[in-house]
């Protein structure tokens, strides 16, 4: 089955009630715990970069009884050089960003630990599409 | 034997079926049939906020009366660390724990004491444990850790593998009445002086063998039994052996001021501890090394069965922490091996809508439909907590769709019209104003 969610830029108060919602559906699917934490994990970092950096998009879980998809889609700056976004402490997030506790730069180092497929495509000034895999043992 | 033990139970008398209790429990775990509230075992985590929220006090806690005291030939009480809080400043814990002996119980062991050496572990345990998941989650409270059983499985491996004060309390009671008295464990009773129903939940149905714990007896009860006794001499005093450090426990904060390593973070109130472990869940968090998390706002001193006002318990429990910080330091065994939680704590995924996934994937589609097609109006008529829940519960055959309230209104409205509609149609045999042609008027149309 297929849950998508609308995500806008900017908008912290309700940043990460999509990933939340994706969760308790996991759940209530009877997936294997470690399954639900990977794929929450994945579902929240993705869920946060669109609201850090994108003007809007969407979030959406693929749930079958063997894997769990998570693609993120936006509309936003894109990410120029995606070997260096994937390394631990890279961050182009503002400083009004960190300085609420976001933007550390462990987002897509992160999801990469997660997921056991990963894969990211991403234009500059267009937007970035990001698609991760979780199988469920 | 029944699969799970509750403390929380329903008194059917009292209950009128309304929906307070069910739109505050954290795992959604009652539901009002047949105008009464039901408790749905394998979600209760005996938390006890449904005996705060019944305005009716139709929900209570089982708990061990003193006459349990009988069954032993010798018993200790184990006085919680939120029990000190809970009397006037003129009285002394000297003459609380004294009036204890007057109550009925042989001797008394201090839970206080034994937070101090499970203090000790804790910190022992994260020096010693490099590779440790971030944070750590305490386990004393036993409604968070079957909180975290329920519906934060994953985070179970987070749980530190140390047994909690209370049942540290009961082993080093009876190791200790033994030596004094020369009888058999067996023998020897212990008891808990208990804040609360969750306490006595762990008591009967430990998650691992055997509590080394025998009964758990009300604070509300005890409190009044020795509101009497107070007054009158003791067989003889007992001296609180308990520090600051170990009566801190007692509310919240406390545990981590007395383990004072790391970066610690406290957070009390069951739906605050639920926020945390969901951030916990997602990957956060990961800078603090140790979590004390406690169901009750306000930790112990807040439980549902404590008599004074937490408010003012917490002002009195601070005072005794300041006085009694200087106490002399106690020998207590020194190895982790004593306070190792022995077996890893199972998961009870009670939230899951069939065992197949196949199953629960199709149901979970259906659920979802459903709650779209629902008003969101979550008021709880249908006697499910959200109209969300309400779609769960149809999916699963334990609720129907006529239990809105709101569609059901909608479908009588329907039929209403249907039938004035009905009313209005004739048959062709019928087709004429019979009162006109009797009096002999003009037949109309």
């Amino acid at each position: 089955m297929q849950l998508k969610f609308q995500v806008k830029g900017m908008d912290f108060s309700r940043a990460g009630q999509a990933a939340t919602k994706i969760k308790k559906a996991l759940q209530l699917a009877g997936m294997d715990p470690a399954t639900i934490r990977k794929a929450i994990i994945i579902a929240y970092e993705a869920e946060m970069n669109i609201v850090i950096h994108a003007y809007h998009g969407t979030l959406t879980a693929n749930i079958t009884p063997h894997k769990v998809e998570i693609i993120a889609e936006d509309e936003g700056p894109g990410i120029p050089d995606i070997p260096l976004a994937m390394q631990e402490g890279y961050s182009t997030a503002p400083p009004h960003i960190r300085e609420m506790g976001f933007g550390a730069g462990m987002g897509l180092p992160n999801i990469k630990k997660s997921a056991d497929e990963l894969d990211i495509q991403s234009e500059v000034n267009k937007g970035t599409k990001l698609w991760a895999a979780v199988f469920n043992n | 034997m029944q699969q799970y033990f509750h403390s929380v139970r329903l008194d059917e008398e009292k209950c009128k079926g309304c929906t307070n209790c069910i739109k505050h429990c954290p795992t959604e775990a009652i539901r009002v049939r047949k105008g009464r509230a039901r408790i749905i075992e394998e979600r209760c985590i005996d938390c006890g906020e449904c005996i705060r929220i019944c305005p009716n006090q139709a929900k209570l806690a089982i708990t061990d009366c003193l006459e349990k005291l009988k069954d032993f030939k010798y018993t200790v009480a184990l006085p919680a660390p939120s029990f000190y809080g809970q009397f006037k400043p003129e009285v002394t814990p000297s003459q609380v724990l004294s009036a204890l002996l007057a109550l009925g119980f042989h001797d008394v062991f201090e839970v206080a004491l034994a937070a101090e050496a499970v203090s000790w572990a804790i910190r022992h345990y994260m020096g010693v444990c490099v590779d440790r998941p971030r944070p750590l989650i305490s386990s004393a409270c036993p409604a968070v850790v079957r909180l975290i059983q329920v519906r934060f499985p994953s985070l179970l491996e987070h749980i530190i593998p140390i047994e909690s004060p209370m049942e540290i309390a009961g082993r080093m009671a009876r190791e200790q009445a033994c030596r004094k008295t020369g009888l058999e464990p067996d023998e020897i009773g212990t008891f808990f002086i208990t804040p609360c129903p969750a306490k006595v939940t762990e008591v009967k149905q430990p998650s691992e063998g055997r509590s080394s714990v025998d009964g758990a007896i009300s604070m509300a009860v005890v409190y009044g039994a020795l509101l009497k006794r107070l007054e009158m001499p003791a067989p003889y005093p007992v001296a609180p052996r308990a520090s600051g450090v170990g009566i801190g426990w007692g509310r919240a904060g406390g545990e981590n001021e007395a383990i004072k390593a790391g970066s610690l973070l406290a957070v009390d109130g069951i739906h605050s501890v639920i926020s945390v472990l969901e951030e916990i869940e997602r990957g956060g968090l990961t800078d603090i090394d140790y979590l004390e998390a406690q169901a009750c706002t306000g930790g112990c001193i807040g439980g549902p069965l404590v008599p004074q006002n937490p408010f003012v318990a917490r002002v009195r429990m601070g005072n005794l922490v300041k006085y009694y910080r200087s106490q002399e330091k106690w020998e207590f065994p020194r190895e982790l091996d004593y306070y190792r939680l022995k077996t890893p704590i199972p998961a009870r995924p009670a939230l899951t809508l069939a065992k197949d996934p196949q199953v629960a994937l199709a149901r979970l589609e259906e659920a979802e439909r459903i709650c779209t097609e629902l008003p969101g109006l979550d008021c709880g008529s249908c006697g499910s907590p959200s109209c969300r829940a309400l779609a769960e519960d149809i999916v699963q055959g334990y609720a129907r769709r006529s239990y809105c309230i709101f569609e059901l209104r909608e479908r009588l409205q329907q039929l209403a019209e249907e039938m004035v509609e009905l009313a209005q149609k004739q048959p062709p045999a019928m087709g004429r104003d019979w009162k006109q042609i009797r009096d002999g008027g003009v037949e109309t149309d």
